[in-house]
Protein backbone atom coordinates (compact mmCIF):
# COMPACT_ATOMS: atom_id res chain seq x y z
CA UNK A 1 0.00 0.00 0.00
CA UNK A 2 1.74 3.29 -0.98
CA UNK A 3 1.80 6.20 1.77
CA UNK A 4 -1.03 8.21 -0.86
CA UNK A 5 -3.19 5.46 0.15
CA UNK A 6 -2.63 5.61 3.83
CA UNK A 7 -3.24 9.20 3.98
CA UNK A 8 -7.05 8.59 2.50
CA UNK A 9 -7.78 6.12 5.08
CA UNK A 10 -8.62 7.07 8.21
CA UNK A 11 -9.16 4.16 9.77
CA UNK A 12 -6.87 0.76 8.56
CA UNK A 13 -7.91 -2.90 9.62
CA UNK A 14 -5.96 -6.17 8.95
CA UNK A 15 -6.38 -9.46 10.03
CA UNK A 16 -7.71 -8.55 13.13
CA UNK A 17 -8.89 -11.08 15.66
CA UNK A 18 -10.66 -11.29 18.81
CA UNK A 19 -10.71 -14.92 21.23
CA UNK A 20 -12.80 -14.73 23.99
CA UNK A 21 -11.82 -18.20 25.78
CA UNK A 22 -13.54 -20.29 22.40
CA UNK A 23 -15.34 -18.28 21.07
CA UNK A 24 -13.35 -16.40 18.11
CA UNK A 25 -15.75 -13.21 18.05
CA UNK A 26 -13.76 -11.08 15.47
CA UNK A 27 -12.31 -13.61 12.88
CA UNK A 28 -9.16 -12.16 10.80
CA UNK A 29 -11.28 -9.13 9.30
CA UNK A 30 -9.61 -6.49 7.30
CA UNK A 31 -11.31 -3.40 5.85
CA UNK A 32 -10.58 0.27 5.04
CA UNK A 33 -12.74 3.52 5.92
CA UNK A 34 -11.96 6.85 3.92
CA UNK A 35 -11.69 10.12 5.44
CA UNK A 36 -14.79 11.89 5.54
CA UNK A 37 -16.75 8.61 4.48
CA UNK A 38 -20.18 6.65 5.77
CA UNK A 39 -19.36 3.79 5.85
CA UNK A 40 -21.52 0.64 7.68
CA UNK A 41 -20.96 -2.68 9.86
CA UNK A 42 -24.14 -4.46 8.63
CA UNK A 43 -24.85 -7.49 10.42
CA UNK A 44 -27.01 -10.20 12.33
CA UNK A 45 -26.80 -10.25 16.33
CA UNK A 46 -23.35 -12.01 18.19
CA UNK A 47 -21.76 -10.86 14.41
CA UNK A 48 -18.88 -8.98 16.09
CA UNK A 49 -19.69 -5.94 15.29
CA UNK A 50 -19.58 -3.96 18.75
CA UNK A 51 -16.51 -6.21 19.43
CA UNK A 52 -14.75 -5.23 16.84
CA UNK A 53 -16.18 -0.89 17.90
CA UNK A 54 -14.65 -1.75 21.30
CA UNK A 55 -10.84 -2.71 20.03
CA UNK A 56 -10.49 0.17 17.40
CA UNK A 57 -12.27 2.92 20.24
CA UNK A 58 -9.36 1.54 22.61
CA UNK A 59 -11.90 0.00 25.11
CA UNK A 60 -10.96 -3.93 24.12
CA UNK A 61 -7.54 -5.46 23.25
CA UNK A 62 -7.06 -7.49 19.97
CA UNK A 63 -6.13 -11.08 20.36
CA UNK A 64 -3.82 -10.45 17.36
CA UNK A 65 -4.13 -7.97 14.10
CA UNK A 66 -3.20 -4.56 13.33
CA UNK A 67 -5.39 -1.43 13.37
CA UNK A 68 -4.60 2.28 12.79
CA UNK A 69 -7.36 5.17 13.62
CA UNK A 70 -5.92 8.45 12.13
CA UNK A 71 -2.74 7.22 11.68
CA UNK A 72 -2.24 5.81 15.46
CA UNK A 73 -2.63 2.69 17.45
CA UNK A 74 -5.29 2.29 19.59
CA UNK A 75 -3.51 -0.60 21.64
CA UNK A 76 -0.60 1.44 21.95
CA UNK A 77 -0.98 5.24 21.16
CA UNK A 78 -4.57 5.35 23.28
CA UNK A 79 -4.49 8.85 24.21
CA UNK A 80 -4.25 10.03 20.26
CA UNK A 81 -6.79 7.96 18.97
CA UNK A 82 -9.31 8.66 21.93
CA UNK A 83 -9.01 12.41 21.13
CA UNK A 84 -10.07 11.63 17.78
CA UNK A 85 -13.34 9.53 17.87
CA UNK A 86 -16.52 10.25 19.22
CA UNK A 87 -18.88 7.55 19.97
CA UNK A 88 -22.15 6.63 20.36
CA UNK A 89 -22.67 3.41 22.61
CA UNK A 90 -25.24 0.63 21.76
CA UNK A 91 -25.99 0.76 25.54
CA UNK A 92 -27.15 4.12 26.41
CA UNK A 93 -24.01 5.81 28.00
CA UNK A 94 -25.94 9.43 29.28
CA UNK A 95 -26.17 10.26 32.96
CA UNK A 96 -29.76 10.34 34.11
CA UNK A 97 -29.59 12.01 37.08
CA UNK A 98 -28.14 14.65 35.14
CA UNK A 99 -29.16 17.83 32.97
CA UNK A 100 -28.51 17.60 29.42
CA UNK A 101 -26.57 20.75 29.59
CA UNK A 102 -24.46 18.35 32.35
CA UNK A 103 -23.88 15.90 30.15
CA UNK A 104 -22.46 18.12 27.94
CA UNK A 105 -20.34 20.41 30.20
CA UNK A 106 -18.75 16.84 31.54
CA UNK A 107 -18.09 15.84 28.34
CA UNK A 108 -15.89 19.12 27.45
CA UNK A 109 -14.25 18.86 30.52
CA UNK A 110 -13.42 15.77 29.74
CA UNK A 111 -11.98 16.06 26.42
CA UNK A 112 -10.40 19.37 27.63
CA UNK A 113 -12.23 21.92 25.42
CA UNK A 114 -11.99 25.24 26.77
CA UNK A 115 -14.76 26.73 28.75
CA UNK A 116 -15.64 29.57 26.29
CA UNK A 117 -15.24 27.20 24.19
CA UNK A 118 -17.39 24.40 24.98
CA UNK A 119 -19.82 26.78 26.08
CA UNK A 120 -20.65 28.10 22.47
CA UNK A 121 -20.20 24.74 21.27
CA UNK A 122 -22.85 22.74 23.93
CA UNK A 123 -25.47 25.51 22.39
CA UNK A 124 -25.03 25.08 18.93
CA UNK A 125 -24.96 21.07 19.35
CA UNK A 126 -28.48 21.35 21.67
CA UNK A 127 -29.91 23.58 19.05
CA UNK A 128 -28.81 21.43 16.29
CA UNK A 129 -30.60 18.21 17.90
CA UNK A 130 -33.44 20.35 19.00
CA UNK A 131 -32.80 20.15 23.09
CA UNK A 132 -31.88 23.55 23.75
CA UNK A 133 -34.91 23.99 25.30
CA UNK A 134 -34.57 20.62 27.61
CA UNK A 135 -30.90 21.69 28.68
CA UNK A 136 -31.75 21.92 32.32
CA UNK A 137 -34.62 19.02 32.58
CA UNK A 138 -32.60 16.05 34.00
CA UNK A 139 -31.94 13.04 31.45
CA UNK A 140 -34.12 10.69 33.13
CA UNK A 141 -37.17 12.80 32.09
CA UNK A 142 -36.35 12.07 28.28
CA UNK A 143 -37.96 9.92 25.58
CA UNK A 144 -35.84 7.33 23.93
CA UNK A 145 -35.10 9.73 21.06
CA UNK A 146 -34.12 12.57 22.96
CA UNK A 147 -31.42 10.70 24.87
CA UNK A 148 -29.99 8.86 21.87
CA UNK A 149 -30.08 12.72 20.08
CA UNK A 150 -28.13 14.09 23.04
CA UNK A 151 -25.44 11.10 22.51
CA UNK A 152 -25.07 11.72 19.57
CA UNK A 153 -24.87 16.18 20.06
CA UNK A 154 -22.16 14.85 22.91
CA UNK A 155 -20.00 12.45 21.26
CA UNK A 156 -19.62 15.80 17.91
CA UNK A 157 -18.70 17.60 20.76
CA UNK A 158 -14.97 17.58 20.88
CA UNK A 159 -14.95 18.08 16.88
CA UNK A 160 -13.93 14.91 16.43
CA UNK A 161 -12.61 13.20 13.03
CA UNK A 162 -14.29 9.64 13.13
CA UNK A 163 -17.77 9.10 15.06
CA UNK A 164 -18.59 5.70 15.94
CA UNK A 165 -22.25 5.48 16.16
CA UNK A 166 -23.41 1.73 17.20
CA UNK A 167 -26.28 0.66 16.08
CA UNK A 168 -27.54 4.44 16.93
CA UNK A 169 -31.55 4.36 15.85
CA UNK A 170 -32.77 0.93 17.85
CA UNK A 171 -35.66 0.83 18.91
CA UNK A 172 -36.38 4.97 17.95
CA UNK A 173 -39.66 5.75 15.87
CA UNK A 174 -39.15 6.36 12.35
CA UNK A 175 -39.22 9.85 12.54
CA UNK A 176 -36.59 9.96 15.33
CA UNK A 177 -34.08 7.82 13.10
CA UNK A 178 -34.33 10.39 10.13
CA UNK A 179 -34.31 12.96 11.96
CA UNK A 180 -30.57 11.34 13.58
CA UNK A 181 -29.38 10.70 9.97
CA UNK A 182 -29.88 13.63 8.61
CA UNK A 183 -28.18 15.43 11.62
CA UNK A 184 -25.31 13.06 11.34
CA UNK A 185 -24.78 13.32 7.45
CA UNK A 186 -25.21 17.19 7.69
CA UNK A 187 -21.72 17.29 10.35
CA UNK A 188 -20.11 14.98 8.10
CA UNK A 189 -20.18 16.81 5.27
CA UNK A 190 -19.87 20.18 7.09
CA UNK A 191 -16.80 18.83 9.14
CA UNK A 192 -15.44 16.56 7.01
CA UNK A 193 -15.82 13.37 9.82
CA UNK A 194 -16.14 9.99 8.46
CA UNK A 195 -19.11 7.91 10.30
CA UNK A 196 -18.63 4.35 11.08
CA UNK A 197 -22.06 2.96 12.24
CA UNK A 198 -23.40 -0.47 12.96
CA UNK A 199 -27.21 -1.51 11.68
CA UNK A 200 -29.12 -4.56 11.54
CA UNK A 201 -31.77 -1.85 9.17
CA UNK A 202 -31.07 -3.15 5.51
CA UNK A 203 -32.65 0.34 4.74
CA UNK A 204 -30.59 2.25 6.92
CA UNK A 205 -27.67 0.95 5.60
CA UNK A 206 -28.96 1.19 1.87
CA UNK A 207 -29.92 4.74 2.35
CA UNK A 208 -27.44 6.18 4.22
CA UNK A 209 -23.87 4.36 4.27
CA UNK A 210 -21.63 5.05 1.03
CA UNK A 211 -20.24 1.63 1.68
CA UNK A 212 -21.03 -1.25 3.33
CA UNK A 213 -19.22 -4.21 5.30
CA UNK A 214 -21.42 -7.33 5.92
CA UNK A 215 -20.19 -9.26 8.93
CA UNK A 216 -21.45 -12.49 10.00
CA UNK A 217 -19.88 -14.85 12.81
CA UNK A 218 -16.79 -12.62 13.10
CA UNK A 219 -15.74 -12.29 9.81
CA UNK A 220 -16.71 -9.93 7.00
CA UNK A 221 -18.45 -11.73 3.92
CA UNK A 222 -18.62 -8.40 1.52
CA UNK A 223 -18.06 -5.35 1.44
CA UNK A 224 -18.34 -2.46 -1.54
CA UNK A 225 -21.05 0.00 -2.46
CA UNK A 226 -24.67 -0.92 -2.51
CA UNK A 227 -24.50 -1.93 -6.06
CA UNK A 228 -21.04 -3.73 -6.11
CA UNK A 229 -23.12 -6.09 -3.35
CA UNK A 230 -25.83 -6.43 -5.31
CA UNK A 231 -24.10 -6.84 -8.77
CA UNK A 232 -21.52 -9.91 -6.98
CA UNK A 233 -24.69 -11.85 -5.19
CA UNK A 234 -26.57 -11.10 -8.48
CA UNK A 235 -30.23 -10.07 -6.98
CA UNK A 236 -32.13 -6.64 -6.78
CA UNK A 237 -32.06 -5.41 -3.58
CA UNK A 238 -29.66 -5.60 -0.50
CA UNK A 239 -32.25 -7.34 1.45
CA UNK A 240 -31.86 -10.49 -0.82
CA UNK A 241 -27.79 -9.45 -1.19
CA UNK A 242 -27.34 -9.71 2.54
CA UNK A 243 -29.47 -12.82 3.25
CA UNK A 244 -28.24 -14.42 0.05
CA UNK A 245 -24.52 -13.69 1.76
CA UNK A 246 -25.81 -14.52 5.48
CA UNK A 247 -27.93 -17.60 4.91
CA UNK A 248 -31.76 -17.77 6.17
CA UNK A 249 -30.93 -19.25 9.77
CA UNK A 250 -32.04 -17.09 12.62
CA UNK A 251 -28.82 -16.78 14.85
CA UNK A 252 -30.13 -18.70 18.22
CA UNK A 253 -26.62 -18.25 20.36
CA UNK A 254 -27.38 -18.53 23.81
CA UNK A 255 -27.82 -15.36 25.85
CA UNK A 256 -24.72 -13.54 26.97
CA UNK A 257 -24.18 -11.84 30.30
CA UNK A 258 -24.71 -9.02 28.66
CA UNK A 259 -28.00 -9.50 27.45
CA UNK A 260 -28.81 -10.51 30.97
CA UNK A 261 -27.83 -7.28 32.27
CA UNK A 262 -29.68 -5.79 29.85
CA UNK A 263 -32.53 -7.45 30.87
CA UNK A 264 -32.24 -6.28 34.19
CA UNK A 265 -31.42 -3.43 33.64
CA UNK A 266 -34.92 -2.98 31.72
CA UNK A 267 -36.80 -4.93 35.07
CA UNK A 268 -35.08 -1.85 36.92
CA UNK A 269 -35.69 0.77 35.23
CA UNK A 270 -39.30 0.17 34.73
CA UNK A 271 -39.69 0.15 38.60
CA UNK A 272 -38.53 3.19 39.24
CA UNK B 1 -6.76 16.86 38.21
CA UNK B 2 -10.26 18.61 36.85
CA UNK B 3 -10.91 14.68 35.16
CA UNK B 4 -11.25 13.89 39.32
CA UNK B 5 -12.77 16.97 40.40
CA UNK B 6 -15.78 16.26 37.82
CA UNK B 7 -16.14 12.95 38.77
CA UNK B 8 -16.13 13.67 42.38
CA UNK B 9 -18.83 16.35 42.02
CA UNK B 10 -20.96 14.22 39.76
CA UNK B 11 -21.77 11.96 42.73
CA UNK B 12 -21.90 14.58 44.89
CA UNK B 13 -24.61 16.29 43.25
CA UNK B 14 -26.55 13.22 42.50
CA UNK B 15 -26.22 12.54 46.36
CA UNK B 16 -27.99 15.44 47.15
CA UNK B 17 -30.22 14.81 44.25
CA UNK B 18 -31.77 12.01 45.08
CA UNK B 19 -33.53 13.17 48.68
CA UNK B 20 -36.24 10.10 48.50
CA UNK B 21 -33.15 7.57 48.37
CA UNK B 22 -30.93 9.46 51.50
CA UNK B 23 -34.33 9.04 53.86
CA UNK B 24 -35.16 5.57 52.64
CA UNK B 25 -31.24 4.27 53.53
CA UNK B 26 -32.06 5.80 57.14
CA UNK B 27 -34.32 2.99 57.89
CA UNK B 28 -32.22 0.20 58.49
CA UNK B 29 -29.80 2.22 60.69
CA UNK B 30 -32.93 3.48 62.56
CA UNK B 31 -34.32 -0.12 63.41
CA UNK B 32 -30.81 -0.99 64.04
CA UNK B 33 -30.87 1.55 66.90
CA UNK B 34 -34.33 1.17 68.17
CA UNK B 35 -34.07 -3.14 68.12
CA UNK B 36 -30.33 -3.43 69.20
CA UNK B 37 -30.03 -0.39 71.50
CA UNK B 38 -33.45 -0.34 73.36
CA UNK B 39 -34.01 -3.78 73.30
CA UNK B 40 -30.61 -5.51 74.62
CA UNK B 41 -30.17 -1.95 76.35
CA UNK B 42 -31.21 -3.65 79.60
CA UNK B 43 -29.22 -6.85 79.43
CA UNK B 44 -25.97 -4.87 78.71
CA UNK B 45 -26.44 -2.18 81.50
CA UNK B 46 -27.05 -4.98 83.81
CA UNK B 47 -23.61 -6.99 82.97
CA UNK B 48 -22.17 -4.02 84.00
CA UNK B 49 -20.85 -2.48 80.52
CA UNK B 50 -23.10 1.00 81.15
CA UNK B 51 -25.32 2.47 78.29
CA UNK B 52 -25.94 0.40 75.19
CA UNK B 53 -27.11 3.11 72.86
CA UNK B 54 -23.46 5.16 73.78
CA UNK B 55 -21.72 1.88 72.83
CA UNK B 56 -23.70 1.26 69.70
CA UNK B 57 -24.36 4.38 68.07
CA UNK B 58 -20.40 4.48 66.47
CA UNK B 59 -21.08 0.99 65.30
CA UNK B 60 -24.36 1.68 63.34
CA UNK B 61 -22.26 4.87 61.92
CA UNK B 62 -19.74 2.75 60.76
CA UNK B 63 -22.36 0.39 59.62
CA UNK B 64 -24.38 2.59 57.60
CA UNK B 65 -20.77 4.16 55.77
CA UNK B 66 -19.60 0.35 55.26
CA UNK B 67 -22.92 0.00 53.10
CA UNK B 68 -23.10 3.20 51.07
CA UNK B 69 -18.85 2.80 50.55
CA UNK B 70 -19.72 -0.61 48.98
CA UNK B 71 -22.55 0.08 47.34
CA UNK B 72 -20.93 3.10 45.19
CA UNK B 73 -17.96 0.88 44.63
CA UNK B 74 -19.92 -2.02 43.37
CA UNK B 75 -22.14 0.43 41.47
CA UNK B 76 -19.32 0.20 38.87
CA UNK B 77 -20.52 -2.67 37.47
CA UNK B 78 -24.01 -0.66 36.25
CA UNK B 79 -22.11 2.47 35.39
CA UNK B 80 -19.46 0.66 33.04
CA UNK B 81 -22.24 -0.53 31.25
CA UNK B 82 -24.85 1.52 31.24
CA UNK B 83 -23.63 5.00 32.51
CA UNK B 84 -21.38 7.67 32.26
CA UNK B 85 -18.70 5.36 33.07
CA UNK B 86 -18.55 4.13 29.83
CA UNK B 87 -18.33 7.58 28.10
CA UNK B 88 -15.08 8.48 30.62
CA UNK B 89 -13.59 4.89 29.47
CA UNK B 90 -13.11 6.37 25.86
CA UNK B 91 -11.65 9.97 26.70
CA UNK B 92 -8.51 11.09 26.96
CA UNK B 93 -8.01 10.60 30.44
CA UNK B 94 -6.22 8.03 32.75
CA UNK B 95 -7.63 5.31 34.55
CA UNK B 96 -6.05 6.28 37.21
CA UNK B 97 -7.91 9.45 37.56
CA UNK B 98 -11.09 8.46 36.80
CA UNK B 99 -10.47 5.63 39.61
CA UNK B 100 -9.47 8.00 42.27
CA UNK B 101 -12.52 10.54 41.38
CA UNK B 102 -14.73 7.32 41.73
CA UNK B 103 -13.44 6.51 44.48
CA UNK B 104 -13.57 10.30 46.33
CA UNK B 105 -16.87 10.42 45.38
CA UNK B 106 -18.16 7.24 47.02
CA UNK B 107 -16.47 7.68 49.74
CA UNK B 108 -17.62 11.10 50.21
CA UNK B 109 -21.24 10.24 49.67
CA UNK B 110 -20.74 7.26 52.26
CA UNK B 111 -19.21 9.98 54.54
CA UNK B 112 -22.33 12.23 54.08
CA UNK B 113 -24.23 9.41 54.82
CA UNK B 114 -22.05 8.70 58.27
CA UNK B 115 -23.00 12.14 59.34
CA UNK B 116 -26.56 11.82 58.74
CA UNK B 117 -26.79 8.90 60.93
CA UNK B 118 -24.63 10.79 63.21
CA UNK B 119 -27.17 13.18 63.57
CA UNK B 120 -30.09 10.55 64.01
CA UNK B 121 -28.27 8.45 66.86
CA UNK B 122 -28.46 12.31 69.04
CA UNK B 123 -32.43 11.62 68.42
CA UNK B 124 -32.32 8.56 70.01
CA UNK B 125 -29.90 9.63 72.94
CA UNK B 126 -26.59 9.16 71.55
CA UNK B 127 -24.10 12.32 73.20
CA UNK B 128 -20.65 12.77 72.16
CA UNK B 129 -18.48 12.97 75.27
CA UNK B 130 -16.10 15.33 74.11
CA UNK B 131 -16.77 17.75 70.90
CA UNK B 132 -13.11 18.99 70.28
CA UNK B 133 -12.34 15.53 69.04
CA UNK B 134 -15.34 15.35 66.35
CA UNK B 135 -12.83 16.09 63.93
CA UNK B 136 -10.78 13.19 64.97
CA UNK B 137 -14.01 11.29 64.54
CA UNK B 138 -15.09 12.60 60.94
CA UNK B 139 -11.45 11.49 60.35
CA UNK B 140 -12.62 7.79 61.12
CA UNK B 141 -15.53 7.88 58.82
CA UNK B 142 -13.94 9.15 56.24
CA UNK B 143 -11.02 6.75 55.68
CA UNK B 144 -13.63 3.68 56.50
CA UNK B 145 -15.50 4.78 53.76
CA UNK B 146 -12.49 5.29 51.38
CA UNK B 147 -11.17 1.54 52.35
CA UNK B 148 -14.86 0.32 51.71
CA UNK B 149 -15.30 2.62 48.14
CA UNK B 150 -11.85 1.00 47.10
CA UNK B 151 -12.94 -2.59 48.26
CA UNK B 152 -15.75 -2.06 46.19
CA UNK B 153 -14.30 -0.76 43.17
CA UNK B 154 -11.71 -3.11 43.43
CA UNK B 155 -14.45 -6.15 43.71
CA UNK B 156 -16.55 -4.54 40.86
CA UNK B 157 -13.58 -4.52 38.43
CA UNK B 158 -13.26 -8.57 38.51
CA UNK B 159 -16.45 -8.66 38.03
CA UNK B 160 -18.92 -8.93 34.70
CA UNK B 161 -22.41 -8.98 35.83
CA UNK B 162 -24.81 -8.27 38.93
CA UNK B 163 -24.24 -12.78 39.73
CA UNK B 164 -22.08 -12.35 42.04
CA UNK B 165 -23.39 -9.40 44.02
CA UNK B 166 -25.03 -11.52 46.44
CA UNK B 167 -22.33 -13.48 47.25
CA UNK B 168 -20.33 -10.32 47.98
CA UNK B 169 -23.15 -8.89 50.41
CA UNK B 170 -23.91 -13.02 52.33
CA UNK B 171 -20.38 -13.40 52.32
CA UNK B 172 -18.32 -10.04 52.43
CA UNK B 173 -20.50 -7.34 53.91
CA UNK B 174 -22.93 -8.76 56.02
CA UNK B 175 -19.42 -10.79 57.86
CA UNK B 176 -17.45 -7.35 58.20
CA UNK B 177 -20.36 -5.91 59.95
CA UNK B 178 -21.60 -8.46 62.38
CA UNK B 179 -18.09 -9.19 63.12
CA UNK B 180 -16.70 -5.87 64.02
CA UNK B 181 -17.61 -5.33 67.16
CA UNK B 182 -20.28 -3.22 66.16
CA UNK B 183 -22.81 -4.98 68.43
CA UNK B 184 -20.57 -6.52 70.89
CA UNK B 185 -17.22 -5.05 73.32
CA UNK B 186 -13.92 -6.70 72.31
CA UNK B 187 -13.03 -7.86 75.80
CA UNK B 188 -13.97 -11.21 76.78
CA UNK B 189 -14.75 -12.73 73.36
CA UNK B 190 -14.08 -16.47 72.65
CA UNK B 191 -10.48 -17.48 71.35
CA UNK B 192 -11.40 -17.19 67.75
CA UNK B 193 -13.96 -14.31 67.74
CA UNK B 194 -11.04 -12.63 69.35
CA UNK B 195 -9.01 -13.59 66.11
CA UNK B 196 -12.31 -13.15 64.06
CA UNK B 197 -12.86 -9.03 65.45
CA UNK B 198 -8.88 -8.42 64.80
CA UNK B 199 -8.29 -9.63 61.23
CA UNK B 200 -11.67 -7.51 60.70
CA UNK B 201 -10.80 -4.04 59.38
CA UNK B 202 -13.86 -2.54 60.53
CA UNK B 203 -13.27 -3.40 64.27
CA UNK B 204 -10.40 -0.94 63.90
CA UNK B 205 -12.83 1.84 62.60
CA UNK B 206 -15.39 1.49 64.96
CA UNK B 207 -12.98 1.50 67.74
CA UNK B 208 -11.35 4.74 67.02
CA UNK B 209 -14.55 6.21 66.38
CA UNK B 210 -15.55 4.87 69.99
CA UNK B 211 -12.16 6.80 70.88
CA UNK B 212 -13.31 9.60 69.56
CA UNK B 213 -16.95 9.60 70.60
CA UNK B 214 -17.00 8.13 74.07
CA UNK B 215 -13.24 7.62 74.71
CA UNK B 216 -13.65 3.81 74.90
CA UNK B 217 -11.21 2.54 72.10
CA UNK B 218 -9.96 -0.79 73.12
CA UNK B 219 -7.17 -0.14 71.26
CA UNK B 220 -5.94 3.17 71.25
CA UNK B 221 -6.55 5.84 68.61
CA UNK B 222 -3.24 5.74 67.34
CA UNK B 223 -3.41 2.15 66.75
CA UNK B 224 -6.63 2.48 65.29
CA UNK B 225 -5.44 5.06 63.39
CA UNK B 226 -2.39 3.02 61.43
CA UNK B 227 -3.96 0.30 60.71
CA UNK B 228 -6.63 1.92 59.01
CA UNK B 229 -4.53 3.83 56.69
CA UNK B 230 -2.09 0.89 55.97
CA UNK B 231 -5.37 -1.07 54.89
CA UNK B 232 -6.58 2.07 53.09
CA UNK B 233 -3.44 2.52 50.99
CA UNK B 234 -3.17 -1.23 50.31
CA UNK B 235 -6.83 -1.36 49.11
CA UNK B 236 -6.63 1.73 46.72
CA UNK B 237 -3.66 0.23 45.71
CA UNK B 238 -5.12 -2.92 44.59
CA UNK B 239 -8.18 -0.92 43.48
CA UNK B 240 -6.24 1.07 41.01
CA UNK B 241 -4.45 -1.78 40.02
CA UNK B 242 -7.71 -4.01 39.14
CA UNK B 243 -9.39 -0.93 37.48
CA UNK B 244 -6.70 -0.30 35.16
CA UNK B 245 -6.95 -3.25 33.73
CA UNK B 246 -11.22 -3.47 32.97
CA UNK B 247 -11.84 -3.82 29.30
CA UNK B 248 -14.56 -2.60 28.02
N1 LIG C 1 -16.88 -9.68 26.99
C1 LIG C 1 -17.28 -10.78 26.32
N2 LIG C 1 -17.01 -12.02 26.80
C2 LIG C 1 -17.38 -13.11 26.13
N3 LIG C 1 -18.03 -13.10 24.96
C3 LIG C 1 -18.34 -11.90 24.42
C4 LIG C 1 -17.97 -10.67 25.08
N4 LIG C 1 -18.40 -9.65 24.30
C5 LIG C 1 -18.99 -10.20 23.24
N5 LIG C 1 -18.96 -11.55 23.29
C6 LIG C 1 -19.49 -12.47 22.27
O1 LIG C 1 -18.89 -12.15 21.04
C7 LIG C 1 -19.82 -12.28 19.98
C8 LIG C 1 -19.90 -10.98 19.22
O2 LIG C 1 -20.53 -10.01 20.04
P1 LIG C 1 -20.80 -8.53 19.57
O3 LIG C 1 -21.40 -7.82 20.76
O4 LIG C 1 -19.61 -7.95 18.97
O5 LIG C 1 -21.91 -8.73 18.46
P2 LIG C 1 -22.75 -7.64 17.69
O6 LIG C 1 -22.51 -7.87 16.25
O7 LIG C 1 -22.50 -6.31 18.25
O8 LIG C 1 -24.23 -8.12 18.03
P3 LIG C 1 -25.55 -7.28 18.36
O9 LIG C 1 -26.14 -6.93 17.06
O10 LIG C 1 -26.38 -8.24 19.11
O11 LIG C 1 -25.14 -6.10 19.17
C9 LIG C 1 -21.13 -12.71 20.62
O12 LIG C 1 -21.23 -14.12 20.48
C10 LIG C 1 -20.97 -12.31 22.06
O13 LIG C 1 -21.74 -13.15 22.90
MG1 LIG D 1 -23.55 -4.92 19.23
Amino acid sequence: MNSNQDHANIIVVSDLVKKFKDLVAVDHISFEVKKGEIFAFLGPNGAGKSTTIEMLTTLLQPSSGNMTLNGSDPTRNKDAVRKSFGIVFQDPSVDEDMTAFENMQFHAILYKVPKDVSDHRIKELLEFVELWDRRSDLVKTFSGGMKRRLEVARGLLHHPKILFLDEPTLGLDPQTRNHIWSYVKDISKKENMTVFFTTHYMEEAEKIAERIAIIDRGKIVAIGTVKELKDQTKTDSLEDAFLNLTGRKIRDEEASGMDHLRTMRRMWTRRH
Amino acid sequence: MSTIYILWLRQVKKYFRSRSRIIGSLGQPLLFLLAFGFGLGSVFQRAGEGNYIQFLGPGIIMMSVLFTAVFSGVDLIWDRQFGFLKETMVAPVSRLEIMLGKTLGGATVAGLQGTIVFVLTLFVGFRPENLLLLPVAAVFVFLIALLFTSLGIAIASTLHDMQGFQLIMNFLVMPIFFLSGALFPLQGLPRFMEVITRIDPLTYGIDGLRGALINGSEFGITTDLLVISILTAILLGIGSYLFERIEA
